[in-house]
């Protein structure tokens, strides 16, 4: 079962990448909602005999992050009239050559942590790695929509390393959909403020451009 | 150096010709139309070399080395990868190095002739194929790297060997990372579609055809031929990182070769059909994203060997 739940952590990286990767904001959403149902599965894969609590945990995922949030994404791409490119701030091959080397630096900090013994030893620097993606995805890019879905990810990374301790502290992992909430605030604001690009600006060059 | 070996060189120059037949037709059959003989490259090489060559006022001795030069190194790579599966007629230490390089080698002739021709169209031509092959050296070097680390082996005859066959079921996402990098250096190595369009005339789009227009005769032959033999080399390395046959009589090893060559081709045609041309711009993207598959294999077989 271990085989399965590293092959579920990889593909998760991968969709990460593909989120990174893709120049389409439909096909961001897709990669995520993909993301969504892989973290779904692995509940399912890491804690086999798990009971109630974890096909609880399972099934409440899967609707939240792979059905109803990409749902409401897309709605907001139709409501606010979003364009369909992502407008990077650092270009592709750069982005996916930084994807890299955060994966990198992931496994070898979570070789260097102090962690208790664990039966899952990629679950550590997958999570780490997602956590860096989603940040490095939320930064460089400069529309709302994206930046909601490098948060996303961000949150997907969090989720994961609340899953190493699923079976002693699984109120933990619960307070992770209020973090899902936070989302839907996010793609609230976007539909009802119509943002197309980032949400606001500290750069007070802006101001030198001003004129009467 | 055994029989087999030698066998399996000698037998990958003959079917060489097979591969972009055998990717054409496939490409034709999905689309519903019956296409070329697959033998036809055989025709067409047979007839170009019945016929004679014509060369430009302009072009030096450059000309007409390059198309010699890019058969005899994609013959020399050939003979440095374990085609038989145990060993190749030729095995050193850091020899995948020698093999990289003996490719640029023959590019490296081909776009001084391209150059030699005094066109303008054929420079340009020239730079894009440069571009494509700046941008598929690393990955083919972290795809070498990756079946280095797994198998512990600093030869391509060792690397491809027992060891990654012994590797391949602890680490098999790591290494099917590494194959499906390898098939999208194979694509633009091999001048395919999602990178450049073998069948295409229209001027602005050509990458790898640019080059060759002035070639003729005996000489547009071996260009043909040292394309052919190349794409086939590539599909070969794939073979041997996806199923090493290390541990099989060279009886079956051969056949079995043959048939993941088929295989092989048979995908580049589906490929060819399913897919778009990538507009230029996209191409470093796409090789990027084949970089970073293998360098994400790597990463993942230091950190799965324990370092």
């Amino acid at each position: 079962m271990t085989r399965v739940a590293e092959l579920l952590l990889l593909l998760v990286i991968l969709t990460s990448f593909l989120a990174l990767g893709t120049a389409r904001v439909s096909a961001c959403i897709r990669a995520v909602a993909l993301q969504g149902l892989l973290l779904g599965l692995l509940p399912l894969a890491l804690y086999p005999a798990g009971g109630a609590h974890i096909w609880g945990l399972a099934v409440g995922t899967v609707l939240v992050k792979a059905v109803v949030l990409p749902r409401f994404l897309n709605w907001a791409i139709r409501e606010a009239a979003v364009r369909r490119e992502v407008e990077p701030r650092v270009g592709y091959p750069m982005s996916l050559l930084v994807g890299v080397a955060a994966v990198a630096a992931a496994f070898a900090i979570s070789s260097r942590l102090p962690l208790p013994e664990q039966a899952h030893e990629m679950l550590v620097p997958a999570a780490l790695a997602t956590v860096m993606l989603g940040l490095f995805m939320l930064t460089t890019r400069s529309k709302a929509v994206v930046q909601v879905v490098g948060y996303l990810i961000l949150e997907n990374g969090v989720y994961l390393f609340g899953l190493t301790h699923v079976e002693r502290v699984p109120f933990l992992v619960e307070v992770g959909v209020l973090l899902d909430v936070f989302v839907a605030v996010f793609i609230m604001g976007i539909v009802v403020f119509h943002i197309n690009r980032e949400f606001d600006s500290l750069d007070s060059s802006h101001l030198s451009a001003l004129s009467d | 150096m055994t029989w087999s070996a030698v066998a399996a060189v000698v037998m990958l120059f003959v079917i060489a010709p097979l591969v972009p037949g055998i990717a054409a037709k496939t490409k034709a059959r999905l689309a519903g139309r019956r296409g070329a003989p697959v033998l036809q490259l055989y025709w067409d090489l047979s007839r170009l070399w019945r016929k004679g060559a014509v060369y430009s006022r302009t072009t030096t001795w450059v000309f007409r080395v390059a198309p010699v030069a890019l058969v005899a190194t994609a013959g020399a790579a050939t003979c440095l990868v374990p085609l038989d599966g145990a060993r190749a007629i030729l095995s050193f230490s850091g020899d995948f190095v020698a093999f990289a390089y003996l490719l640029a080698l023959g590019r490296f002739l081909l776009v001084l002739a391209a150059l030699d021709t005094g066109s303008s169209f054929e420079g340009m031509g020239a730079s894009r194929e440069v571009t494509v092959a700046a941008f598929a050296e690393p990955a083919l070097f972290l795809a070498f790297v990756a079946v280095v680390v797994a198998s512990g082996e600093t030869s391509l005859s060792g690397a491809l060997g027992a060891a990654l066959a012994g590797a391949w079921p602890t680490a098999a996402p790591a290494l099917a990372m590494v194959a499906v990098s390898l098939f999208l250096v194979l694509l633009a190595e091999g001048s395919r579609v999602p990178v450049d369009d073998p069948a295409t005339h229209l001027e602005l789009t050509m990458i790898h055809e640019v080059m060759v227009l002035d070639h003729s005769g005996q000489d547009l032959a071996l260009v043909l031929y040292g394309s052919a033999l190349k794409l086939s080399l590539f599909a070969a390395l794939l073979v041997g990182v996806v199923a090493p046959r290390a541990a099989l009589p060279p009886l079956v090893a051969l056949p079995a070769l043959v048939a993941g060559i088929v295989v092989a081709a048979v995908a580049i045609g589906i490929v060819e059909s399913v897919t778009a041309r990538l507009r230029l711009g996209r191409v470093p993207q796409f090789l990027t994203a084949a970089s970073a598959l293998a360098a994400l294999g790597v990463i993942l077989l230091l950190a799965g060997s324990g370092t």
